[in-house]
């Protein structure tokens, strides 16, 4: 038998999966399509302290290899996401999840997550720093290491809990700001969010996404999230969950090797909602072909 | 909602860039008209959403027009090809809201969820006028299948090559009816909004990420709360509609 666990500060996952935030909702679509207690842990979607409805439509966009969103974090409220998502949840699954915080100043970030933090069900909060931050010009937290260490800073001071910060790629230097975030006291790395891209439509020669931009993701950016998490694994001690374009069990052994501890699976969800538990079952035997008896232990082994 | 494998098993051209394609596989989980399928394309990041313009058991048939890349693949598909389908997806329209003499307007690849409608009204013993609207005589399809199905057709074609000339909304004025069904362009869905008399269900299109409610990538407003037009629609009520 191989060992497919890992641990997470602590959180102890049966395999690496992770269905990312945003691409499974708040867990129940895909319950009706299988038992989903065989993830790892999945992280819910983005929530912020009130309700959003998010960005004008269309929000999506095909790309070769990939997609486009712009949500804009659509979300209930983290009091309806408690009183309501997290119940229904609980019913379809039965381990720890990932919190997943959006956040526009930094009292709010600290406000939710406090929530957050107190709910049983929650086992890590993992803190999305790549939106804008609307007293400071709309400059994301993500893009600048002093934000991204204060936003750490002031989520660590109100939980007990392991937080992972979640990073943007859309910097120059991705290492000076998972480093800051270690320096200010996160648990854990979550890399990468989307990458910023945009299609035209050729009809109207306009932007397809109503809002122009929106998020790159899929399997085309596979190898811009391996390297970046290669990069950041050099550069910091604490644990990294590692995703981008992931979308089979040898993708996950890839990043898994580039330095990841865990990792989530985002938008090939959406095309194959079965994905994840394809790749759990598959694991097992991709390990076996590279000779590999535990997971765990081929964490950073490309460095 | 259900993945299947379904096999082609024929494909043929009805009007210009429209094709009917009819494949076999397990429709289970489809439980009214107006619901939609999500088709993989080799090749094609995203699937392809569209309606289903009928079924039985384990027969399932579609119509289409040719828009882009993904559609144009679909159309030189031969038979025999096997589609990875997500079925079942959606809310469908409600026949008990009907009355005796519900009135449909489809407009262009709108007409295609009508079909399979018209048919279960008819088989409730309802009385259905059908109005289908087109830009011109190339694109017209469907009339004689709903013209079998025993309801009272009508054809509008914008350029008047074919039938009325005008809209849809042009042919509804002299018809007498207790509820519409309608699907098609956005601003002839706003038009029979504005126009209609009585109450209705209206059906959206999207762009979508996943086609099942997870991704919040085809939300819209209504009155009443943020509904996802994949899995709350792609049908809504006249009266939570924000026009
Ligand atoms: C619920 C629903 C039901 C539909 N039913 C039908 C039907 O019965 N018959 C029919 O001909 N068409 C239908 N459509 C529209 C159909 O989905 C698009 O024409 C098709 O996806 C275009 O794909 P493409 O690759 O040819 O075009 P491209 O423009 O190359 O596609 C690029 C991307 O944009 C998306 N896209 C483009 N146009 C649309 C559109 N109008 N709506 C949603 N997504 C779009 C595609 O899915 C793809 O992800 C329906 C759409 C929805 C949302
Ligand atoms: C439709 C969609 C919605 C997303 N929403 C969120 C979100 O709410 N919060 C967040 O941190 N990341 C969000 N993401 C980013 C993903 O969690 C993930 O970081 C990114 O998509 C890269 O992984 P992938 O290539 O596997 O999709 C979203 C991605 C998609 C495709
Ligand atoms: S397309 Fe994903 S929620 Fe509707």
């Amino acid at each position: 038998m191989v060992d497919t666990s890992v641990s997470l500060s602590g959180l102890v996952l049966d395999n690496p999966i992770i269905p990312a935030s945003g691409t499974f909702g708040y867990g129940y679509e895909y319950a009706e399509l299988y038992d989903i207690n065989c993830l790892g842990s999945f992280s819910f979607k983005g929530t912020t302290r009130e309700a959003r409805f998010g960005n004008p439509t269309p929000r999506i966009a095909e790309c070769p290899a990939g997609m486009i969103n712009s949500v804009g974090l659509q979300n209930p409220g983290v009091e309806k996401v408690i009183s309501e998502e997290l119940p229904k949840l609980k019913e379809c699954f039965s381990k720890k999840v990932i919190a997943n915080v959006g956040g526009f100043s930094l009292d709010e970030y600290a406000e939710t997550c406090q929530i957050l933090d107190s709910q049983e069900q929650v086992g890590l909060l993992e803190v999305n720093i790549s939106c804008p931050n609307v007293h400071n010009g709309g400059m994301s937290f993500g893009t600048d290491p002093k934000m991204a260490a204060e936003v750490t800073k002031r989520v660590k001071a109100v939980t007990t809990k392991p937080v992972y910060i979640k990073l943007s790629p859309n910097v120059t230097d991705i290492v000076e700001i998972a480093k800051a975030c270690e320096d200010a006291g996160a648990d854990g790395i979550s890399m990468i969010n989307t990458l910023l891209g945009m299609r035209i439509d050729l009809k109207t020669k306009k932007p397809i996404i109503a809002n122009k931009m929106g998020g790159f993701s899929g399997s085309a950016i596979l190898p811009v999230a391996l390297r970046m998490v290669y990069q950041v694994y050099d550069a910091v001690k604490i644990p990294i969950i590692g995703m981008g374009g992931i979308s089979t069990a040898k993708d996950v052994i890839e990043m898994m090797l580039a330095g990841a501890t865990a990792v989530q699976i985002g938008a090939a969800n959406l095309v194959n909602p079965f994905v994840c538990k394809e790749i759990i079952e598959k694991l097992p035997e991709e390990m076996a072909k590279y000779n590999l008896n535990s997971l765990s232990e081929i964490i950073g082994g490309a460095h | 909602m259900k993945q299947e494998i379904f096999v082609i098993k024929s494909q043929e051209k009805i009007a210009k860039d429209v094709f009917k394609m009819v494949l076999s596989g397990n429709t289970d989980d489809i439980t009214a008209s107006g619901q939609f399928v999500n088709i993989k394309l080799d090749g094609f990041y995203l699937r392809r959403p569209i309606s289903v313009c009928d079924y039985d058991k384990n027969e399932l048939t579609l119509i289409y027009k040719t828009v882009g890349e993904g559609t144009a693949a679909m159309s030189g598909y031969e038979n025999g090809t096997e589609l990875d389908i997500l079925t079942g997806l959606g809310n469908g329209y409600d026949t008990s809201l009907s009355g005796e003499k519900p009135l449909l307007l489809g407009g262009g690849v709108g007409v295609p969820p009508l079909y399979n409608l018209c048919k279960k009204l008819v088989a409730e013993g309802k009385k259905p006028t059908v109005i289908l609207g087109f830009n011109g005589a190339d694109d017209v399809f469907y009339e004689n299948e709903f013209k079998a199905l025993g309801a009272d057709v009508y054809v509008t074609t914008v350029d008047g090559s074919y039938g009325i000339k005008g809209f849809v909304t042009d042919a509804m004025s002299d018809i007498d009816y207790s509820f519409f069904y309608t699907c098609g362009p956005e601003p002839m869905l706003k038009a029979i909004y504005k126009v209609s008399k009585t109450s209705g269900q209206l059906s959206f299109e999207e762009r979508m990420g996943c086609g099942f409610g997870a991704c919040m990538g085809c939300s819209c407003k209504t009155k009443y709360a943020n509904k996802r037009i994949c899995k709350d629609g792609p049908v809504l009520i006249k009266e939570e509609i924000i026009w």
